[in-house]
C-alpha cells in the first residue's frame, strides 16, 4: 500500500514536471505556438470538444471501427490459424506466403482496396480487418501447432477425435499467444482505423486531426493526440488485465 | 538450403499466380483496378528501368534510416538514463505509458503542419515511431546488466560516462541488436504508411500514384516490392545479429532471445 501511494506521488510529480517544461517552452515562445500549443490551450480545446458533442462522436467512431475491425479479423484469424495450425501439409504450403506478407505494411494494401472496392464504409471496415489479421493468426498458427508431443500421445491414446482434440488440447495450449497476438492486432487495428479514415475522409478523430492541421489549430490536434493516446492506454491495459485474468491457472500450475 | 526448400510453399504461390493470370484471361474482364502478373511482372521491369523504382526506394529507405537513427539513438540515451536512474523511472512510467500507444501515424498532420511535405516530416514521425520500443527495450537492458559489473566499475572507480561506454553499454549490446531489428521493421512500415497518407515521395507515394492513375499492373509491383524489401531488411538484420554475437558465445545469445 505504501509503495502504491509513493508511486503515485512520484508518478504526480513526473507528470507536473513535463507539463511545467511543456508550460514554459510554450509560454516564452522556445516553440512556437502555432505548432504546439499552451497546456491550457489544449484543455480548453477539450473541453470545447467535449462540451460541443463533436469530439465525442468522434472518439466513438473511431473507437467503433477500430473493435470492430479487431474483433472480425480475430475471429478470422483465429479459426484459420486453427485450420493452418492442426494440419501439418497446410502449413507447410503456407508458411513461405505467410513470411511474405507478415512484413508487408498493412497500410499497403490502402490503395489496392482503394482500387478494387472503392471508398466505401465496408472497404474501410475491410481493410482495418485484413490488416489486424496477421498477428493474431501467425500466433495462433504457433500455439496451436506447438502442442507438446506427449500430450498428443494422450489423445490418440484417448481415442479423442481431431475436433475434440482441437477444442481440449490444441486451443487451451494456444491461449497464451493467441493473446499476446490479439493484443498487438488491436494496435494494428487502431493504426489502421486512423489512417483509412484520413485517407477515407470518414467521421473520426483521425480526419479530426487532420483537418485540424490543415487549418493551424493546433490545440485541436493536441486534444485529438490526447484523446487517442488514453484511448490506446485504456485498451491495452485492458487486454493486459484480461490476460492476466485467463493465464492465472498457468501461473498457478 | 536446398534441402529446406519449402517447395509444397512454392508450389502453391506458384499455382495461385498462374490461376490469377488464367482466370484474368480467360475471364476476359477489362478493369482498370487489377493486373495478371504477368503484366505486374512487365511493369515492375519498366519501373526498374526507367529508375523510378531504384528513386523511390532510395527516398524510402533515407527517410527511414534518418528516422530510424534520430529514434533509436534518443531511445538508447533515454533508456539508458531511466535505467541508471530508477526514481527517474518511477516519475515518468505513467507519461511513457501513455506515449508509446499513441499511433505515430496519428502524428502525421501535426508533423505536415510544422515540416511540410519531404523528408523531415517523415524521418519525425519514424524517430517518434522507433523512440519508445527502443527505449523500452534499452531500459530493460541497462536494468538486466549483471550487478558484479556494476560492482567492477566501482571498484575501477570509473566516471559516469565511462562507466556508460565501457561497461554498460557492452553489456547490454545483445539486447540492444534485437531491439535494432524490431524497430528497422517499424520504421520501413511507419515510412511507407507516411508516404501513402501524406507525404509525396518513396515507394508508399509510388502505389498510391499508381492506383489513382489507374495503373494497377504498376501497384501490385510496387506492392511486391515493398514485401519484398521489408522480408529482405528482417533477413539482412538476422545475419547481422548472428554475425555481431556470434564471437559472444552461445550464452548471451540465448538470453538475448
Amino acid at each position: 500500500m505504501r509503495r502504491h501511494l509513493d508511486n503515485f506521488i512520484i508518478g504526480v510529480a513526473g507528470l507536473s514536471v513535463i507539463i511545467l517544461v511543456w508550460h514554459l517552452l510554450t509560454t516564452y515562445g522556445v516553440v512556437s505556438r502555432i505548432f504546439v500549443p499552451t497546456p491550457l490551450a489544449t484543455i480548453e480545446a477539450l473541453r470545447r470538444g467535449f462540451a460541443s458533442g463533436v469530439l465525442i462522436s468522434q472518439t466513438q467512431a473511431t473507437v467503433l471501427l477500430m473493435i470492430q475491425g479487431w474483433l472480425l479479423a480475430s475471429a478470422v484469424a483465429i479459426f484459420l490459424g486453427v485450420l493452418i495450425g492442426v494440419w501439418p501439409a497446410a502449413r507447410r504450403a503456407l508458411e513461405p506466403l505467410l513470411e511474405f506478407i507478415r512484413p508487408l505494411p498493412a497500410s499497403a494494401i490502402i490503395p489496392v482496396a482503394v482500387a478494387l472496392f472503392g471508398l466505401t464504409p465496408h472497404m474501410i471496415l475491410g481493410v482495418v480487418t485484413f490488416g489486424s489479421l496477421w498477428p493474431t493468426l501467425l500466433a495462433t498458427v504457433h500455439g496451436v501447432s506447438t502442442v507438446e508431443p506427449r500430450l498428443e500421445e494422450v489423445a490418440r491414446a484417448l481415442g479423442m477425435s481431431r475436433l475434440s482434440f482441437i477444442w481440449k488440447i490444441g486451443l487451451p495450449n494456444a491461449v497464451p499467444d493467441i493473446l499476446s497476438g490479439m493484443r498487438l492486432s488491436l494496435t494494428f487495428s487502431f493504426i489502421l482505423a486512423i489512417v483509412t479514415e484520413m485517407l477515407a475522409g470518414e467521421n473520426g478523430l483521425g480526419t479530426a486531426i487532420l483537418l485540424a492541421g490543415r487549418l493551424f489549430r493546433s490545440p485541436d490536434i493536441f486534444a485529438g493526440l490526447l484523446v487517442l493516446a488514453l484511448i490506446g492506454l485504456v485498451s491495452n491495459s485492458m487486454l493486459q488485465a484480461v490476460e492476466r485474468r485467463l493465464l492465472r491457472w498457468r501461473a498457478n500450475g | 538450403m536446398g534441402k529446406n526448400w519449402p517447395w509444397s510453399g512454392i508450389f502453391l504461390i506458384v499455382f495461385l499466380l498462374v490461376l490469377w493470370e488464367v482466370a484474368m484471361r480467360v475471364s476476359g474482364i477489362v478493369t482498370d483496378s487489377f493486373a495478371p502478373p504477368s503484366k505486374v511482372v512487365v511493369a515492375f521491369l519498366a519501373a526498374l528501368k526507367d529508375g523510378s523504382l531504384l528513386k523511390a526506394t532510395g527516398e524510402t529507405l533515407l527517410a527511414a534510416l534518418i528516422g530510424l537513427g534520430l529514434g533509436a539513438g534518443a531511445g538508447v540515451l533515454s533508456g539508458v538514463v531511466l535505467g541508471l536512474t530508477p526514481l527517474a523511472a518511477r516519475a515518468f512510467r505513467a507519461p511513457v505509458e501513455t506515449l508509446r500507444t499513441l499511433p505515430s501515424v496519428a502524428l502525421i498532420p501535426l508533423s505536415l503542419m510544422a515540416f511540410g511535405f519531404g523528408y523531415a516530416m517523415e524521418y519525425s514521425i519514424i524517430a517518434f515511431a522507433t523512440f519508445w520500443p527502443t527505449l523500452i527495450l534499452a531500459q530493460a537492458a541497462v536494468i538486466g546488466v549483471d550487478r558484479q559489473l556494476l560492482d567492477v566499475a566501482r571498484a575501477l572507480q570509473l566516471g559516469p560516462i565511462s562507466r556508460v561506454t565501457k561497461i554498460i553499454l557492452p553489456a547490454s549490446m545483445p539486447r540492444l541488436v534485437v531491439a535494432l531489428r524490431l524497430t528497422i521493421g517499424i520504421a520501413l512500415v511507419v515510412g511507407v504508411t507516411v508516404e501513402i497518407a501524406a507525404n509525396p515521395q518513396g515507394l508508399g507515394y509510388g502505389l498510391v500514384i499508381a492506383q489513382q492513375s489507374l495503373h494497377p499492373d504498376l501497384m501490385i509491383a510496387f506492392l511486391m516490392w515493398v514485401g519484398l524489401l521489408g522480408w529482405l531488411l528482417n533477413r539482412a538484420v538476422v545475419e547481422i545479429e548472428r554475425r555481431l554475437l556470434r564471437n559472444r558465445g552461445g550464452a548471451s545469445m540465448r538470453s538475448a532471445t
